[in-house]
């Protein structure tokens, strides 16, 4: 897979390329701000971009700018942002329109690259990677209503979902069975009326819509 | 009269002697006031008419307050060793200036006092003058043409030995009139020519928030000065070496399996050392107050607050940095308070605009019975409030809800 790496940080971006080619992908270019990247995904036409948020010349959200772009006119081309910090604008405009294969990551995750490469891969093959620290403030922002009515365990659930982990992940990482995970998101859809979807982004978008993000 | 009265009496006499130094210096001071009060009093007393005249002596002393002043305040301090307290910098420009009350308490000086003391100072020194010839009409009256009034019949009368008398009394009483006069100038002086308590307090008090405001100013942005270094340097060196430890770990193969447990152990040890970098640099100033504002900031520290909290931020405009910066640690340590001491099951956190005012209310549902007299949370929250001159009320009647109400200023 092609991929586009847009980080102003030299430290960072050669250890972004290092870990992007030892895990398969084909690093098309490696740039340091927003326009460099729009000029980049124009002449590679990557299958994912990865980017900083925080870039020259501003040094305020011109990744995420870039980003909403690239989502416009190259819609194949999936977005992993990587941010210094949680700005839940910055994840409801990139998960506004078109919805598949975003991502949206605390920049310091990529040290732990097991779980970054696993994120990168799910984004780039059009699923949605949201940071545990995104999906706590979406949640913050909502938990009125029928959000309310769901278990402590039901929210834990909910929370997994809405990064974009799979009902085995989900289960795994609370130590209980697949068909309890099962359970769980069948009674978290019915309480906040949603139907059930299948596939894993879905399911996010599903939850995030119900957010008023998406 | 006993004897110690009687030295008194000549000590004090001695003192204001026409020869002493005191009688010389309080001579000289009024008739230093002469030249500086005479103008004002010519202005008023050969002005066309009787209005036009104080109305133009008014505006010329208005127009050259400042040079009057300086000349009176020199004349004070060289000749009594007295240091009026000059004109506070904060009357700037001429509506303020005019709106002062030390302006006017000023111009009457200039208008009434000095003319007043100059009439006195210059009668002092004409009746100076004048006990002088008179004490001495012996030594000088035959040089009078004969004839003249000055000059009695054969010399030695007794007209003349009553002059000499009531000269010899005029120089003796002229140090203690000039003394008392120069006293009453001195007095006058320090009433209207300088800034009174009211003022000088108000100045201080303004000197002081201006100082205060400053030091917390410079104290806000050396944090933010130090997080952008920690960012640009430590961390993301940190964050590139645990990414490549986390790469050797991913793809060395054939590595020797206590090699390997190294590299684990590095990489997990060097994550670990990214969350307390992290954690440490939000505590001195979190990057996301700066580039997007107080709303942001506080959803980031709620969601991450172990107690669920419900938040309504409510702002028109940003406040300023520091401000923002103060709320936000207020908050941080309510939040961290409620977590340590209430055991409750939910905050409800409001920030809001009120005009001027940032209004934070903070809301949980534990056990109350906080006391900022004895909790050490509370105390730091109040100084924080009171650094920016904010307001800090706690409301927690035992059994719950405490209810913490801060209000800061939305500027400095």
């Amino acid at each position: 897979m092609r991929a586009v790496i847009a980080e102003d940080s030299v430290l960072l971006r050669v250890g972004l390329v290092k870990v992007l080619e030892a895990v398969g992908f084909e690093v098309a270019a490696a740039v340091g701000d927003a326009e460099a990247l729009l000029t980049a995904v124009e002449q590679h036409a990557p299958q994912v971009v990865v980017t900083d948020v925080r870039m020259p010349p501003g040094f305020t959200d011109e990744g995420v700018r870039a980003a909403l772009m690239i989502r416009r006119q190259w819609p194949q081309t999936a977005v992993l942002l990587l941010s210094q910090y949680v700005e839940e604008r910055y994840a409801a405009d990139l998960l506004s329109g078109n919805t598949s294969g975003v991502g949206y990551l605390l920049k310091e995750r990529v040290a732990n690259v097991d779980d970054f490469v696993d994120a990168l891969q799910r984004v780039a093959e059009g699923g949605t990677a949201l940071d545990p620290e995104v999906v706590a403030q979406l949640l913050l922002r909502r938990h009125r209503d029928p959000l309310e009515r769901l278990t402590p365990r039901e929210r834990d659930v909910l929370a997994l979902m809405a990064e974009g982990r799979s009902n085995t992940a989900v289960a795994e990482s609370l130590v209980i069975s697949d068909s309890a995970v099962a359970k769980h998101i069948n009674s978290i859809f019915t309480k906040l009326d949603l139907s059930p979807a299948d596939a894993t982004h879905r399911r996010v978008l599903a939850v995030l819509r119900f957010l008023e993000v998406g | 009269m006993s004897t110690s009265a009687l030295r008194r009496m000549l000590t004090r006499g001695a003192e204001h002697a026409p020869w002493s130094a005191a009688a010389r210096q309080d001579t000289l001071f009024l008739a230093a006031g002469v030249p500086l009060g005479l103008p004002a009093l010519s202005v008023m007393a050969f002005a066309p008419t009787a209005t036009f005249g104080p109305l133009v002596a008014l505006v010329l002393t208005l127009v050259c307050l400042d040079l009057l002043t300086t000349a009176q305040r020199t004349r004070i301090r060289r000749l009594r060793g007295l240091d009026v307290p000059g004109r506070l910098p904060v009357d700037a420009g001429w509506v303020a200036r005019l709106r002062a009350g030390l302006t006017w308490r000023q111009a009457v000086y200039h208008l009434l006092a000095a003319p007043l003391f100059a009439v006195a100072g210059l009668a002092v020194v004409l009746a100076g003058g004048a006990g002088l010839a008179m004490a001495t009409v012996y030594g000088w009256a035959f040089l009078m043409p004969h004839g003249s009034a000055l000059r009695s019949g054969a010399g030695w009368t007794s007209t003349d030995g009553l002059t000499t008398a009531g000269g010899l009394t005029v120089l003796f009483a002229i140090p203690w009139l000039s003394a008392w006069l120069a006293g009453v100038d001195e007095r006058a002086a320090r009433a209207l020519l300088g800034p009174n308590r009211t003022e000088l307090l108000e100045r201080r008090v303004e000197d002081l928030a201006e100082s205060r405001a400053g030091a917390v100013d410079a104290a806000d942005a050396e944090r933010r000065r130090i997080e952008r270094d920690l960012h640009d340097g430590a961390q993301q060196r940190l964050v590139s070496l645990a990414m490549n430890l986390g790469l050797a770990r991913r793809t060395l193969s054939g590595v020797q399996p206590d090699a390997m447990q190294v590299i684990v152990e590095a990489h997990v040890e060097a994550q670990a050392a990214i969350v307390e970098l992290r954690d440490l640099v939000r505590g001195l100033h979190p990057v996301i107050l700066e580039d997007r504002g107080l709303d942001a900031a506080l959803s980031g520290i709620a969601a991450r607050a172990p107690v669920p909290v419900r938040l309504q931020v409510d702002l028109s405009t940003r406040p300023s940095a520091t401000i923002e910066a103060v709320a936000y640690f207020i908050v941080s340590e309510a939040l961290a308070n409620v977590a340590k001491h209430a055991r409750a099951s939910r905050v409800d956190l409001s920030v809001e605009q009120q005009a001027d005012r940032l209004r934070i209310v903070i809301t949980d549902d534990g056990v109350g019975g906080a006391d900022p007299a004895t909790g050490t949370g509370l105390t730091g929250l109040r100084k924080r409030a009171a650094s920016v001159d904010g307001t800090f009320a706690v409301a927690s009647p035992l059994g719950g809800p405490t209810t913490v109400t801060v209000e800061l200023p939305c500027e400095l």
